[in-house]
């Protein structure tokens, strides 16, 4: 066995078990902040398995767009409104954890099956390497043009959503009700501070 | 490190040296690993050393004082004076914070800032690993650091540290996006991600095939955003002192604090480094060397011109990074601090525009000029 592949057989390992361990992690733990922060972990093991797999664009694209930008929002979203405040448990929990638990084992023996009945072709296309960037652009902009296309507009969409919903200021009723908007807490016209006593 | 045509392969010779006396290729192999990345590491270090020096001596004149004076010639142990103090400081974690987050989140601060050393090139053959994602490893390490910023803010349970978190993990957002565009700008000009070939498409005649020419905005974008990503002043929002007395690193103290402090420095002269090898070239000097070689009747590949080309190469991008580092400091001293309505103002409605402009007219003169800009 060459040195390479020891490294990688070893790599390969430590990066699988943090993703399961991590990702039972992200499940199971009571504090939503460890949930947070263990979900950085995975996304950075998987974006280590696509390195092993000699995608290293694709294994920057994860770190990037996964821990840099989806993960870091959601910790921001999680501090924002962290109260420390135990939330009271909602009813039938038991019952609630024994079907999610039995709906998601399910889907893990599906998974299994899929997997294990699959004929895969083995050994896979060979890699390409470093020209996977290039190949990369050139199939987003020829036959997968009309995917790329509607992710952006989906992003689109859901960016003028965001800005609905932050800044109701704007209309004068509530956008899904219908009734008069609270403009309670939306920032009034600028007036002084420190008025002038008659 | 990769074998090109022309230049030190210093990775060649040592392994046929080593394999000269008797030892297998794998054993000789895994002795070199370790030499690049230790000296890489050293090298950081002591940069940081320097740059602590020079921050304080500079900052000194600025102000018209002397600076250090007493810690070795002109106080030039200075750095390794407050080295030894924060090592040996206490280390104390707050009553009432979380001791496992409060001490992973420095090192998660640290740890990206060095593997992004990963891509800098000193000389043709002289960087840890030629990978060809290049400056894009760099952006996306830079992206996990705001994650540990936001732990320690957190973990330290400190309304001041987290305030400092989130604008932390807030700026750096905003930043990266202008970074990015200007980067894709330089890469699109080079047709590589790699930072050895953008360096190689600067280096047909001197300084004046040098990118900032022909990337003028690009490079003022990305210095700009460099500057905000590594939270020098006047950037600094994060741990403004009249505002949030330190920010997220208002709880730490000794060898943690010691970690945030090594991570920003080491940040300056890691993004002083690549604006250097993005625009100004990297290790060329502003004649070719070719030329120099040519005019003084030595061939090219001789060995000692080809050792002299790799010094001079290592002494012009250290010397290019460490002028944008006094640039970095003078600022310091002469901007006064913007508040973070402006700062975010100034990332998504002015640079985050220009930055695209600069884009789709780098990609216009590329279409329109392949010989100058590129083909």
């Amino acid at each position: 066995m060459t040195l390479a592949s020891t490294t990688q057989l070893i790599c390969f390992a430590v990066l699988s078990l943090t993703v399961v361990v991590g990702a039972f992690g992200v499940v199971l733990l009571p504090n939503i902040v460890y949930s947070a922060f263990l979900l950085g972990g995975v996304f950075l093991s998987v974006a280590g398995l696509y390195l092993l797999l000699n995608a290293s664009f694709v294994a920057a694209a994860q770190v990037l767009v996964y821990v840099g930008a989806v993960n870091v929002l959601i910790l921001f979203a999680i501090m924002l409104v962290n109260k420390r405040e135990d939330l009271s448990d909602s009813s039938g929990l038991a019952l609630r954890r024994v079907l999610s638990a039995g709906v998601c084992g399910g889907l893990f023996v599906l998974l299994t099956r899929v997997a294990v009945t699959t004929p895969w072709a083995l050994p896979g296309p060979a890699s390409i390497g470093e020209e996977a960037t290039a190949r990369i652009g050139e199939h987003l902009f020829s036959d997968y043009l009309l995917p790329f296309e509607l992710a952006s507009v989906l992003l689109l969409m859901a960016m003028i959503g965001a800005i609905v919903l932050a800044r109701r200021d704007v209309f004068a009723s509530d956008v899904i009700t219908g009734e008069p908007a609270d403009q309670g807490l939306i920032e009034k016209a600028r007036t002084p501070l420190l008025t002038s006593k008659p | 490190m990769v074998t090109t045509p022309g230049g030190l392969d210093l990775q060649a010779s040592f392994e046929a040296a080593l394999e000269g006396f008797g030892l297998s290729h794998g054993v000789a192999h895994l002795l070199w690993l370790p030499l690049p990345m230790v000296l890489v590491l050293v090298a950081a270090v002591v940069g940081v050393l320097v740059n602590v020096w020079l921050e304080r001596k500079i900052s000194a004149a600025v102000q018209q004082r002397i600076g250090p004076e007493y810690a070795g010639a002109l106080g030039i142990l200075q750095p390794m004076a407050d080295g030894l103090k924060l090592l040996f400081k206490e280390d104390i974690i707050p009553a009432r914070a979380d001791g496992l987050l409060f001490t992973l989140g420095p090192v998660l601060v640290l740890i990206p800032v060095i593997l992004s050393w990963l891509v800098v090139p000193f000389g043709q053959n002289l960087l840890i690993s030629n990978v060809g994602i290049g400056i894009f490893l760099w952006i996306a390490l830079s992206s996990i650091q705001p994650i540990g910023l936001l732990m320690s803010g957190y973990a330290s349970n400190n309304k001041y540290s987290l305030l400092g978190g989130l604008r932390a993990a807030a700026q750096s957002i905003s930043y990266e996006i202008p970074l990015a565009l200007a980067v894709l700008a330089v890469v699109m000009m080079s047709n590589s991600l790699s930072t050895v070939d953008i360096v190689n498409q600067q280096t047909g005649a001197g300084i004046f095939s040098w990118n900032i020419w022909r990337q003028p905005v690009g490079f003022v974008i990305f210095w700009i955003c460099a500057l905000a990503e590594c939270e020098r002043l006047p950037f600094d929002l994060p741990e403004a002192e009249e505002e949030l007395v330190a920010g997220y690193q208002t709880e730490y103290a000794g060898m943690k604090f010691a970690l945030f402090y090594l991570g920003s420095y080491i940040n300056l002269v890691l993004s002083a480094l690549l604006v250097a090898v993005l625009y100004l070239g990297g290790w060329g000097f502003p004649l070719p060397i070719e030329w120099l070689a040519g005019w003084l009747g030595q061939p090219i590949d001789a060995p000692v011109v080809q050792v002299i080309a790799a010094s001079v190469g290592i002494v012009m991008t250290v010397l290019k990074a460490y002028l944008l580092v006094f640039f970095a400091i003078l600022l310091r001293w002469s901007v006064p601090r913007v508040r973070i309505d402006q700062l975010l103002d100034l990332g998504w409605k002015f640079l985050l525009p220009i930055a695209l402009v600069n884009l789709l007219v780098t990609a216009g003169l590329k279409l329109a000029f392949p010989g100058v800009f590129g083909g």
